[in-house]
């Protein structure tokens, strides 16, 4: 799984990069966005420049008039920083895409930059830890949290084959790869036993998986678990997977117990009663105002590689 | 030629069919659903809209999207009358296993769109007038609003949208009904002048009174002729509960319901 190619990159420039290849040849792709930039948009809009719409700081808007787009067919990337896009809107994107595309298929992309602590000195305005629970909570969405730029990078297909309102919950950091090649039959699984453990199993989404990877090298015999689809992923997969454990530790930069990650795993052992020890790290009960790197902030909130590593000793002594 | 004894008759029967709804499905808002009959009976029945009742998803026909939702059950007899769905529907409006309910949604053959949440249908229909652009297409994009609707926030970054695109393929309808929910639009928020409002977000706006049909068919030719670069919108002078005395004029007639004597003297004042 791991690949050679380590260079690190944001998964927003590469995902925004190869729709810009598919644009050409696809007349129906149109880009949209709430007055966010990234630098391989400003190609977009000098050689698209009738389907690229900046449509102003105006979220609401975003999502209705890729509606319209949606409802004429067009394939819609619809891209703002991410508290503002999925809260802004939250009405919207319910009535608009998940009421109505279960009578009318509708292909917009909601591309949401700034998950977590991406941009961790702006405040908690800026933070984005309710993204997970609140998209999980609309049916007909799918809900895409990558780990990585290869993920966001072979999603950009995948997106335009699958006729349905999607949130991409991107983090706004550069980070290395950690899949090579990402398929369709990836992308449908919707997660990726990246580490085979025995005992422990760390269940995490986007950028915690990069530290469950970490924790996992010093430890022996943890397992780790991506999960980079929220809604439409392949249950029965990652029940088989889990079921090998005896305990399994969710982490995810949102708030914990909300339905997130942790109830999506919990509600899938609850279902299928199998009694696995779960342990939820993630946001707590408050909004973070500290400032400091993004390791401080995870520290505050317990999510940091030692505080992974300290729960899973406790369990396992 | 438009035959407007035909279209008034029309309008007539509307109205009957929609107090007649009403009597059916008391949850409908009635007063909302009447200010708007006239407007619909010249969209519909004057050579104005181009539909296919049997084909709805036509390319060639105009999209109409009903952003005021609760207020268009006047539109139920008209899609029945036109072929879009059985006239029999129209007795179970409401009813268990009908797809008419209180506010129409997507479900509903000619309803483009889900429109119990008001304020989206303007920034939907941009998007839609957008992409038919882009196209070079003809078809038009028709939207209808409420003046109590034009308090939601997201109106405006529609408005705004539409005139900085030059979104000459769309035609917005204000149905001038001039009360809300609670109490007469003035009094909520001022908005007057409402037409300069419009104007300065480069809308080419036309006033007309929404119960003269020979204004508002004059009106929307004017739009279909016209060959520039702004959007249209028609601010449409309405009465809320027009032809039923008990409704005029009474600042709460969105949330009034006619009871059965109330309801058969309002048809046979008709």
């Amino acid at each position: 799984m791991m690949n050679n190619n380590m260079q690190n990159r944001a998964m927003r420039d590469v995902f925004i990069e190869t729709i810009y290849n598919r644009m050409s040849a696809d007349e129906s792709i149109f880009f949209l966005t709430a007055d966010f930039g990234s630098p391989y948009l400003d190609q977009i809009r000098k050689d698209f420049s009738d389907r690229f719409i900046n449509v102003g700081i105006a979220e609401q808007n975003l999502v209705n008039v890729a509606t319209g787009l949606a409802l004429e067919n067009c394939v819609v990337y619809a891209y703002a920083i991410a508290p503002f896009l999925t809260m802004r809107a939250y009405e919207q994107i319910r009535t608009n895409l998940a009421i109505s595309s279960q009578v009318r298929p509708l292909n917009v992309n909601l591309v949401g930059v700034g998950a977590g602590f991406s941009y961790g000195l702006s405040g908690p305005t800026h933070h984005c830890y309710e993204d997970l629970t609140i998209m999980r909570l609309l049916p007909n969405m799918v809900l895409f949290s990558p780990s990585d730029w290869k993920l966001a990078e072979g999603f950009v297909d995948y997106s335009t084959k699958v006729n349905k309102p999607k949130y991409i919950r991107f983090d706004g950091k550069a980070m290395p790869p950690i899949y090579d090649i990402v398929d369709d039959e990836l992308l449908s699984r919707g997660f990726c036993e990246l580490v085979s453990g025995r005992k422990v199993c760390i269940v995490s989404t986007g950028y915690m998986t990069h530290k469950a990877l970490e924790v996992a090298k010093g430890l022996k015999d943890v397992g780790v678990v991506d999960v980079f689809m929220l809604q439409t992923l392949c249950e029965e997969g990652l029940l088989r997977v889990l079921k090998k454990y005896e305990l399994i530790v969710t982490v995810e930069e949102a708030f914990v117990g909300k339905g997130g990650l942790d109830s999506l795993v919990a509600g899938l052992l609850r279902k299928n009663d199998l009694n696995i020890r779960m342990e939820s790290l993630g946001i707590g009960e408050r909004y973070v105002f500290e400032l400091g790197p993004r390791e401080h902030l995870h520290e505050i909130n317990h999510i940091d590689c030692e505080s992974i590593a300290s729960t899973i000793r406790r369990h396992m002594m | 030629m438009t035959d407007f004894n035909l279209l008034a008759e029309k309008a007539k029967w509307i109205r009957r069919k929609t107090l007649e709804v009403h009597q059916i499905a008391p949850e409908t808002r009635v007063a909302s659903s009447l200010s708007c009959v006239e407007i619909f009976a010249v969209l519909y029945y004057g050579q104005i809209l181009k539909y296919n009742s049997k084909d709805i998803f036509w390319s060639d026909r105009d999209r109409v999207i009903i952003s005021k939702g609760h207020g268009a059950i006047s539109l139920y007899p008209v899609l029945a009358d036109l072929g879009f769905f059985e006239m029999g529907e129209l007795d179970r409006v409401c009813k268990k296993d009908s797809f008419l309910g209180a506010i129409p949604d997507v479900i509903i053959p000619g309803f483009e769109t889900t429109n119990g949440s008001l304020g989206n249908g303007l920034g939907v229909a941009c998007g839609m007038a957008l992409a038919l652009k882009r196209r070079k297409r003809n078809e038009k994009v028709f939207v209808m609003l409420g003046d109590g609707e034009l308090n939601e926030g997201a109106v405006w970054e529609a408005l705004m949208f539409a005139g900085e695109h030059n979104l000459s393929n769309l035609i917005a309808i204000v149905d001038h009904n001039k009360i809300a929910m609670l109490d007469y639009c003035e009094n909520i928020i001022d908005m007057r002048p409402l037409e300069r409002k419009f104007e300065v977000f480069n809308w080419n706006v036309e006033k007309a009174d929404g119960h003269d049909i020979r204004q508002l068919h004059s009106v929307f030719e004017g739009f279909l002729e016209q060959n520039n670069d702004s959007p249209k919108m028609l601010i449409a002078d309405t009465v809320k509960g027009k032809g039923v005395p008990s409704l005029e004029g009474d600042s709460l007639c969105h949330i009034r319901s006619l009871d059965a004597n109330a309801m058969i003297s309002a048809i046979n004042g008709l």
